[in-house]
């Protein structure tokens, strides 16, 4: 894992002292609200539905133990004892006091993080395949150029006032666990036939208001080049974007408007302009970086064999165990999805737990999800069945990953200020409708989610099934969409029809889940019978 | 018979971020005690804003009923009472029929 040196330390140091004095500033009067709100911002300080809301920022989603366990403690001092991990792979805390928030920056940084740019109309936190340098099907680890990315675009001066927000996501495999092309920009590293690196460049994604999927801007990119080529793509959009009308302000608007081969045009000047400026980091420093991603000492002679005699750990290994690219290893996805539960929330103390499991089995390292989970890297299974007792007393054994219960959802208007409805209910009462695990496990992989408003947050448009709440004359609705995925088949869902009330919706989706079992063949997943057999058959069954 | 509807103040304590209504004097963490406002709104928001007793303040529709004031909007009763999916958090968490009235 990358170790922040001297000067990403000063950086957030100094940005600490900064804001210190900033809310002191505010509460003794010499700051507005007007002149405070962007600053709290800058530092992730919303004001959301019941009080401030501090975001705090997990670098493409990787954690220490000790990082992971600062973010308990925080829970516990200065929250309401939980936390609540979201689909760009960060924290939130619900229940924040502006007076405190400088001691929790300060803790933070205490341990080489913090909440900058996880707001505001700048390059937001980057985010990554959560299963980064440990999954089999790895084609190159991600992290380096994540960590590079992170180094560039953190206080980057010409991109800190954009048209709109920017997020960028990069991937190292084929399989996309990272929702890469629904970003703004997605970077896929890959191999040529003499087994070099280069990247190939998406840009143009998103959800929202408009979902598009990004087109492929450049087929290969030297790393070398990576820097560079970004803030050509940047340059361009900061140009030309539009800043008239925030629901056009995306690059996906743009480069939708004006073509993506008249932006690959314009972006390739720049591109060439900017190498004779010499901006790119030397190669040594993405040497240095690649360096602290090395592979932990793997034991070769780990076995590989699994004891399989407790049916429960079994189905849970079945579930939540991912093929590891070290023989004798499995990469552990915990899910934060118990039935009935609150997606993406934990206490302080199941925090805490997740770090202590990291560092006794897992080299120390754990991994945000975008779907709300958190992995464990790098388990021997050897070590399974002691780390799924470990989860299993607290309340994190759920064997439901990819299933109808590991469900995504927003905050939704149970804390969001911007929310038309509640997503947390739905998804607890959809958990609790499927909640017997065989028949989840009937139903197959079945991404569902659920957005409060259409700002999509919760991927509405890329879940198999897809639910996005609405205010229909200041009632709660909710309208269902088929066909979204995120995945290497990355696709947008559509709405079905009519909107549905809270419990109408979840006799929806079981009436929808009937049609996919009666007519499924052989293989197939949800998302395949809807792609095979279209919308109709399930319309009729819905709205029969 | 329709209920009396009136315009009431709210906002976010500035230091705690709680949410607060205002009560003619004073504001309190509880919708109950907000009183119908006049015509004199962006006095009171301007007064208490620049002393740092209230941030985000916004004037909404309520009505009152059997139990009280009762704020037009959803995203209002929420604000009142806390989060439904955590009301052992919420200023109602032993009242089973919290998440109705927000509803
Ligand atoms: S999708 Fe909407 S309701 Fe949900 S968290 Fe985002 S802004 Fe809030």
């Amino acid at each position: 894992m990358y170790q922040y040196d001297t000067h990403d330390q000063a950086m957030v140091d100094a940005r600490v002292a900064e804001f210190t004095d900033q809310v002191t500033r505010r509460l003794d009067g010499t700051l507005s609200e007007e002149q405070f709100r962007p600053l709290r911002l800058k530092n992730g300080l919303y004001l959301q539905l019941h009080a401030y809301m501090l975001r705090v920022a997990v670098p493409y989603g990787t954690l220490n133990s000790r990082q992971m366990r600062v973010l308990g403690n925080i829970a516990d001092t200065y929250d309401r004892g939980y936390g609540h991990f979201t689909t760009r792979q960060n924290i939130q805390y619900n229940w924040i006091k502006l007076s405190d928030t400088p001691a929790i920056l300060a803790d933070l940084a205490g341990v080489g993080m913090h909440a900058i740019q996880t707001s505001g109309n700048c390059i937001r936190n980057t985010t990554a395949d959560h299963f980064a340098g440990a999954a089999a099907d790895e084609v190159a680890d991600p992290r380096p150029y994540a960590e590079l990315l992170r180094q560039w675009s953190t206080f980057h001066p010409e991109f800190d006032y954009l048209p709109r927000k920017f997020k960028v996501a990069i991937i190292g495999s084929e399989t996309d666990r990272a929702a890469m092309k629904l970003h703004d920009i997605g970077i896929q590293v890959v191999k040529n036939a003499a087994g070099e690196e280069g990247l190939r460049i998406h840009v143009g994604g998103g959800m929202g208001r408009t979902p598009m999927i990004a087109p492929v801007i450049r087929e290969w990119l030297s790393p070398l080049q990576m820097v560079s080529y970004l803030e050509a793509c940047l340059r361009v959009y900061n140009r030309y974007g539009r800043r008239d009308n925030k629901y056009k302000a995306r690059i996906k608007i743009l480069v939708h408007e004006i073509g993506a081969d008249e932006y690959r045009r314009q972006v390739e000047d720049e591109f060439a302009h900017i190498l004779t400026l010499g901006l790119e980091p030397p190669a040594a420093e993405l040497d240095r970086i690649k360096a602290q991603f090395a592979d932990p000492a793997f034991d070769p002679a780990a076995p590989d064999a699994i004891d399989r005699s407790d049916p429960d750990f079994a189905l849970w290994v079945d579930q939540n165990v991912h093929a590891h690219k070290a023989s004798g290893y499995g990469i552990v996805t915990i899910s934060l999805k118990p039935v009935g539960g609150i997606p993406g929330d934990a206490s302080a103390d199941q925090i805490r737990l997740m770090a202590d499991l990291a560092r006794d089995y897992s080299f120390d390292e754990l991994r945000v999800t975008h779907a709300q989970n958190i992995v464990l890297p790098h388990v021997r299974k050897a070590d399974l069945y002691a780390v799924w007792q470990q989860l299993d007393a607290a309340g994190l054994a759920t064997p439901n990953l990819d299933l109808i219960g590991d469900i995504i959802a927003c905050p939704g208007l149970d804390y969001c200020s911007l929310a038309n409805a509640r997503s947390i209910p739905l998804a607890q009462k959809i958990s609790q409708r499927f909640a017997d695990v065989e028949r989840q496990r009937d139903l197959g992989e079945l991404k569902l989610k659920i957005s409060g408003c259409i700002n999509a947050c919760g991927h509405h448009h890329a879940g198999h099934i897809g639910v996005l709440g609405v205010d229909r004359k200041g009632v709660e609705n909710y309208q269902l969409l088929f066909g979204g995925s995120e995945g290497a088949d990355t696709s947008i869902g559509s709405i079905i029809g009519p909107g549905f009330s809270e419990d109408g919706i979840v006799d929806a989706i079981e009436r929808a889940t009937g049609v996919y079992l009666a007519r499924r063949e052989a293989g197939e997943r949800f998302l395949d019978t809807w792609r095979r057999i279209g919308n109709a058959p399930f319309k009729d069954a819905i709205y029969g | 018979m329709s209920a009396e509807r009136f315009k009431i103040l709210t906002g976010n304590d500035l230091l705690t971020g709680d949410v607060t209504w205002w009560t003619g004097s004073n504001w309190s963490r509880h919708v109950n005690d907000a009183a119908a406002l006049g015509e004199d709104a962006a006095t009171i928001i301007a007064v208490e804003e620049a002393a740092r007793r209230v941030v985000s303040a916004y004037v909404i529709d309520a009505t009152r009923d059997a139990e009280g004031v009762r704020p037009a909007h959803i995203k209002d009763r929420v604000r009142a009472v806390g989060p439904t999916v955590r009301l052992d958090l919420s200023l109602r968490a032993d009242d089973p029929a919290a998440t109705t009235w927000i509803a």
